[in-house]
């Protein structure tokens, strides 16, 4: 049987690199190498399950983390399902063109704000691709990591001490943001203490830790519920579940419920603003402190 | 992928790229030993695929836009979202002098591009005619423009 050279064997005689498609995808790689860093820390914030508060906790801990004066970027990785630019009030803003990337616009605390939501035209619009109907199972998830890697690459975030990605409900899109970002300075895990978020966390938690996630730090959202005239706590839910932060992840935050807090990010008003004694903004600001200090910022 | 002349043992080369409208792709490869040709026929499937990771196949003749591959790809997009004339890009502009005049044609063709989008697919084709010294942009002229640039579904 005659020989046939293979794909490798002739890998190298293709000429520039930028002509192969390994040579495209490497340039893009290197892009993103290089706006990443330019920035300080990457600190994720993800669950695996939706509901739990993930975009809200995001939006406050990035306006917490920017009154300490610090540069801070939030990038709404959650395609489908984008809220960060309503939270942090920049629905309707435009991107300018710099000579470094896309200059995004800057939100509540000058916070710099980058979602989806500002690219679509209807504010109720599903997110729709351009591609081959009924089929679109065999290519959507490849465009909309490579969309997300260009909301990281393409942005001039400019010199940031921490970008925040807030990520997707599902424990793939955590693995998805670790393939474009190997190493994050931290992961926060958001969970509510109900058994059925804990049972999904446990799962995001292990992909992290096989991912090597250097910090990973849970915070329970929603634990309780402070009653406005007596100030009395009540537990929100009721579980049999081991807690998760006493069997293998520290807990760096409980979070107590606050009706006012969904109302004031819906509004675009950074709920630890508007309201920085409310017992949920005192737990917010003290996780933001935690994360300073772990993060060295 | 790659393409090997069997019989000269020598990697085919990229020579042209032809985007039909109808979401499929065609790749003209070519023997540098013998000079035959062959064509790549991709099916829209294959070509989206390919489109979906942001690569050209054949290679790039401009540098990669930012966010080139959302915006190109995304349906309903918000028609004032960028603001894509920067203020060295002005200056650039200005320097060189006038860039290419548009027939009503090219025109027309231009409008029916996105808004959110044409910015930025404006900004290529006008490089590209400089590069190429090009005064005068017809539908033909972007025609070939598309081509080369594998500006896919713009």
């Amino acid at each position: 049987m005659r020989r046939i050279r293979t794909y490798k064997d002739v890998a190298a005689e293709a000429g520039a690199a930028v002509v192969t498609i390994p040579g495209q995808v490497m340039a893009q790689r290197e892009r993103l190498a290089r706006r990443l860093a330019d920035i300080g820390a990457v600190a994720a914030i993800a669950s695996g399950k939706g509901g739990v508060g993930k975009s809200a906790l995001t939006a406050n801990l990035a306006v917490s983390l920017g009154a300490h004066g610090l540069r801070v970027g939030a990038l709404d990785s959650d395609l489908n399902g984008p809220s960060l630019a309503r939270m942090l009030g920049v629905v309707g803003a435009r991107f300018t063109a710099g000579e470094n990337g896309m200059i995004p616009p800057m939100g509540s605390g000058g916070i710099r704000v980058v979602s989806m939501e500002l690219f679509q035209d209807g504010a109720d619009d599903p997110l729709r691709w351009r591609g081959p109907k009924g089929e679109s199972w065999a290519w959507r998830g490849v465009i909309e990591t490579g969309t997300i890697r260009e909301l990281l690459s393409d942005v001039a975030w400019g010199k940031l001490d921490v970008l925040f990605v807030d990520v997707a409900p599902g424990t793939d899109r955590i693995a998805r943001l670790l393939d474009l970002v190997p190493d994050p300075a931290a992961l926060l895990l958001v969970t509510t203490p109900s058994a059925m978020a804990r049972r999904v966390v446990a799962r995001s938690l292990r992909l992290a830790r096989e991912a090597r996630v250097r910090r990973i730090g849970l915070v329970e959202n929603m634990t309780t519920w402070a009653c406005p005239g007596c100030g009395a706590l009540t537990e929100l839910y009721e579980s049999s579940e081991p807690q998760l932060a006493s069997r293998e992840i520290e807990c760096w935050a409980e979070v107590p419920f606050d009706p006012r807090l969904a109302r004031s990010t819906d509004e675009g008003t950074p709920f630890v603003l508007a309201y920085p004694d409310a017992p949920a903004a005192r737990a917010i600001t003290a996780l933001a402190t935690r994360l300073r200090r772990e993060l060295h910022l | 992928m790659k393409f090997l002349c069997v019989p000269c043992d020598r990697v085919m080369a990229f020579a042209e790229r032809h985007v039909p409208d109808d979401g499929t792709l065609t790749v003209v490869f070519g023997c540098p030993g013998c000079g035959r040709e062959m064509a790549l026929l991709a099916n829209p499937y294959e070509s989206q695929l390919v489109r979906s990771l942001g690569v050209k196949v054949g290679g790039r003749t401009v540098p990669e836009q930012p966010m080139e591959l959302m915006r190109g790809s995304l349906e309903g997009g918000r028609p004032e979202a960028f603001n894509d004339s920067t203020p060295l890009a002005r200056e650039d502009a200005a320097s060189r002098g006038p860039g290419p005049v548009w027939s009503p044609g090219a025109l027309e063709r231009l409008e029916r591009v996105p808004s959110f989008v044409r910015g930025m697919v404006k900004r290529i084709y006008v490089d590209w005619a400089r590069q190429h010294g090009i005064s005068e942009f017809t539908p033909e002229v972007m025609d070939r423009a598309r081509s080369e640039l594998g500006l896919e579904g713009m």
